[in-house]
C-alpha cells in the first residue's frame, strides 16, 4: 500500500508526473543546471500550423481586434504633442469558455485525448479551469478542476466562486480548497488515483496554444495598419500568457515588437496567508505571481515550466488595484466593452503606456475576459468594502494593497511603475544557484549561456551578476 | 429532530486533507494552524443526516467520502452593489476623449 504523507506523495511527485504528462522531461535535461528549453517545446509542443488545426477543431482562437478610439482619444489628451499610440485590444472574451485560457486548454485535451487519457486534471483558481473543462466536453474527456478557494472562516472569494461555478454549469468535478500551497500535495494525489491527463498550465501544449494569439494579432494589425504592432502589453501572472505570445509574435516574424508584461500591484500581500486570502480585490494577473514566476518559473506544476517570461520580456511594469476598476469602468463607458476586470490590467497599462509612444504607433492589449456575477468590479469592490477594505477616490500613489483601494480622482492619475528587471534578472540567478547547490566560480560556459538565455541578456551580465552575488 | 436525507439527492462534503500537524513547513503561521480542507459536491450514496461521514458519488462517477455539510448549497456570489466611486468615470474619460479626438 502506498503512503498517503505530505512528504510521501511530494517525495514521488516525479514518478506521477511522468505518468501524467505522457512524456519525460529527463530528455531534455542537459549539463549542470541547464536543459534544452527549444527541444522541449519542439518535442513538446506542436507547430503553429498543427494548433490553427486543433483550435479551428473547437473553435477557439481567430478573436476580433478591436481598435478601442475613445480610449485612445483620451490618452492622447493627456499626452504631450504628437504622442499617443493607437491602443487595440484583442477580444479574447469570445473564446468559447471566455477568455484566452482556451487556447492552452485546447492543446491539452487535444494532447490528453491523442495520447488515450479518460480525463483531464487541472490546478487552477482562473479562467482555466472553465476553459479545460469545455475543451474537455467537446473532445469528450471528463474534467477534475481543483481550486484554492475558501480562506479557514469558509469566505470564498467571489471570482473564485464564480469560476467553480462555471466549471460545474461545464460539468466538471470541482473540488474546492481552503487556503494554502499544499493543494498540490492533493493535485497529485488525484493524478495518481484517476490516472489522468495533468492539464497543467505550464506544459509546452499550454504554452503552444497561445502563440496562435500573437500570431493572429501580428497578422491583424498588419492587414489594419501596414505595419507589425510596435509593443503588445500583457497581463502577467505565471508568465504563460508572455511567453506564448512573444512566441507567437516571433513566429510571425514580429521580431522588433516591444513586449510589455503589467501586474496589479499587491506587495506586501503573502500568497499562502489565510489572513491576507481574502483582502485581496485580485486573484490572478497581479505581482504575487507575476514577480516569483519570473525569478524562478520551476516552481510550477511540471518538471520544466514552459512559460520563461524572463526570455522574452522588454519590461514589466505594474499598476494598482483601483487603477484597474477605474479603467474596466471607462472600457464599459466609453467602448461599449463589459470586460475583465483581472484581463484589464494590461489595457490600464496601455493607457499609460500609450501616452509615451508617438501617434502613429501601434499598441495591442493582447487580451479581455468574460465578466459576471462575483468576477465583475461591482462584485469585487462590494466584497473589498464588506471586508473593512478602505475605497476611495482619491490619488493611486497613496495605495496599500491590502488595506485601502484608490480609484484614481482623475484619469491623469493612471500611471505605470517600472518593476526593475535587472533585479528580476539578477533574483533568477541566485535563485537558480541555490536551487541547485552551486557557486558562481564552479559554472561551465555552457551553463552561464544558458543562463544568459534565460534572462533575455548576454553572458558579460551574467558573469558581472554572479561576481556580485558571490561577495 | 435532525432531519434525514435521502440518497440520491445532490449534497456537498467536508473533508480534511491535511491536519495542522501535517501541513508543509514553509508555509505562514496563520495558515498552518488550520487545517487544509476539502469542498466537493456528488449524489449521496445511502441515507443520512447533516454531519454524518457519508460517501458522494460525484458528477463523473467518482467515489469520495467526507462529512455532509449541505444538501445542493446555492450558488450565492452575486454583482454587489453599485460603487458610487466609479460613477465619475464615465463623464471624466468622455470629456478627455472629445478633447484628444484627432480630426
Amino acid at each position: 500500500m502506498k503512503l498517503n504523507s505530505y512528504s510521501a506523495v511530494m517525495d514521488r511527485k516525479n514518478e506521477i508526473m511522468k505518468k501524467a504528462l505522457g512524456m519525460d522531461y529527463e530528455e531534455f535535461e542537459g549539463e549542470g543546471l541547464t536543459f534544452d528549453y527549444e527541444r522541449m517545446m519542439e518535442k513538446g509542443g506542436y507547430s503553429i500550423e498543427e494548433v490553427k488545426k486543433i483550435q479551428a477543431e473547437t473553435s477557439v482562437g481567430n478573436t476580433p481586434l478591436i481598435e478601442l478610439k475613445n480610449i485612445t482619444a483620451a490618452a492622447r489628451s493627456l499626452a504631450g504633442p504628437g504622442k499617443g499610440a493607437r491602443i487595440f485590444v484583442k477580444d479574447e472574451a469570445s473564446n468559447p469558455s471566455g477568455s484566452f485560457k482556451a487556447r492552452r486548454a485546447s492543446v491539452s485535451c487535444y494532447y490528453a485525448k491523442q495520447k488515450g487519457y479518460e480525463g483531464v486534471v487541472a490546478a487552477t483558481s482562473g479562467n482555466y479551469g472553465a476553459a479545460v473543462a469545455s475543451q474537455a466536453n467537446i473532445r469528450n474527456l471528463k474534467s477534475i478542476i481543483v481550486q484554492e478557494l475558501f480562506d479557514s472562516h469558509g469566505i470564498g472569494q467571489p471570482e473564485i466562486l464564480e469560476k467553480g461555478r462555471k466549471c460545474e454549469a461545464y460539468g466538471a468535478e470541482v473540488l474546492q480548497l481552503t487556503v494554502g500551497p499544499e493543494l498540490f500535495y492533493k493535485f497529485l494525489l488525484i493524478l495518481e488515483e484517476t490516472g489522468y491527463f495533468n492539464a497543467s498550465l505550464y506544459t509546452p501544449f499550454g504554452i503552444a496554444g497561445i502563440e496562435t494569439l500573437g500570431f493572429e494579432l501580428t497578422e491583424q494589425v498588419r492587414t489594419i495598419c501596414g505595419k507589425d504592432p510596435d509593443a503588445v502589453v500583457v497581463t502577467n501572472a505565471g508568465g504563460g500568457n508572455l511567453t506564448g505570445t512573444a512566441r507567437g509574435l516571433i513566429k510571425a516574424g514580429a521580431f522588433e515588437t516591444q513586449v510589455i508584461g503589467a501586474s496589479v500591484d499587491l506587495s506586501g500581500l503573502h500568497m499562502a496567508s489565510d489572513n491576507d486570502f481574502n483582502r485581496k480585490s485580485f486573484t490572478t494577473g497581479h505581482t504575487g505571481f507575476g514577480v516569483p514566476f519570473c525569478t524562478w518559473p520551476d516552481r510550477a506544476d511540471v518538471p520544466r515550466n514552459a512559460a520563461r517570461p524572463l526570455r522574452y520580456m522588454d519590461r514589466y511594469v505594474s499598476v494598482s488595484q483601483g487603477e484597474v476598476f477605474y479603467m474596466t469602468e471607462a472600457l464599459a463607458q466609453l467602448e461599449g466593452l463589459e470586460r475583465g476586470p483581472s484581463g484589464n490590467t494590461s489595457l490600464t497599462a496601455a493607457f499609460s503606456l500609450a501616452q509615451e509612444m508617438d501617434e502613429d504607433q501601434i499598441l495591442v492589449v493582447q487580451e479581455t475576459e468574460y465578466t459576471g456575477a462575483g468576477k465583475h468590479v461591482t462584485a469585487q469592490l462590494s466584497f473589498a468594502k464588506e471586508k473593512g477594505i478602505d475605497v476611495k477616490i482619491g490619488d493611486p500613489e497613496e495605495q496599500a494593497p491590502g488595506k485601502n483601494i484608490i480609484i484614481p480622482s482623475d484619469p491623469s492619475l493612471i500611471k505605470v511603475s517600472d518593476i526593475e528587471m535587472d533585479n528580476l534578472r539578477k533574483s533568477y540567478l541566485r535563485n537558480s544557484l541555490k536551487k541547485n547547490g552551486l557557486l558562481p566560480e564552479n559554472l561551465s560556459v555552457k551553463e552561464k549561456e544558458f543562463l544568459a538565455r534565460e534572462i533575455g541578456k548576454d553572458i558579460c551580465f551574467v558573469e558581472n551578476s554572479l561576481t556580485n552575488i558571490t561577495h | 429532530m435532525t432531519k434525514l436525507i435521502a440518497p440520491g439527492n445532490w449534497v456537498q462534503i467536508k473533508q480534511v486533507v491535511l491536519s495542522p500537524e501535517e501541513r508543509a513547513e514553509q508555509i505562514p503561521e496563520e495558515t498552518r494552524k488550520c487545517p487544509l480542507t476539502l469542498l466537493v459536491k456528488g449524489f449521496l450514496q445511502k441515507e443520512a443526516e447533516l454531519g454524518d461521514e457519508v460517501t458522494v458519488t460525484t458528477i463523473i462517477g467518482r467515489h469520495i467520502s467526507g462529512k455532509l455539510v449541505g444538501v445542493n448549497p446555492p450558488y450565492e456570489h452575486s454583482f454587489g452593489k453599485q460603487i458610487p466611486e466609479l460613477l465619475q468615470v464615465g463623464k471624466q474619460m468622455r470629456t478627455l476623449a472629445q478633447k484628444g479626438k484627432r480630426p
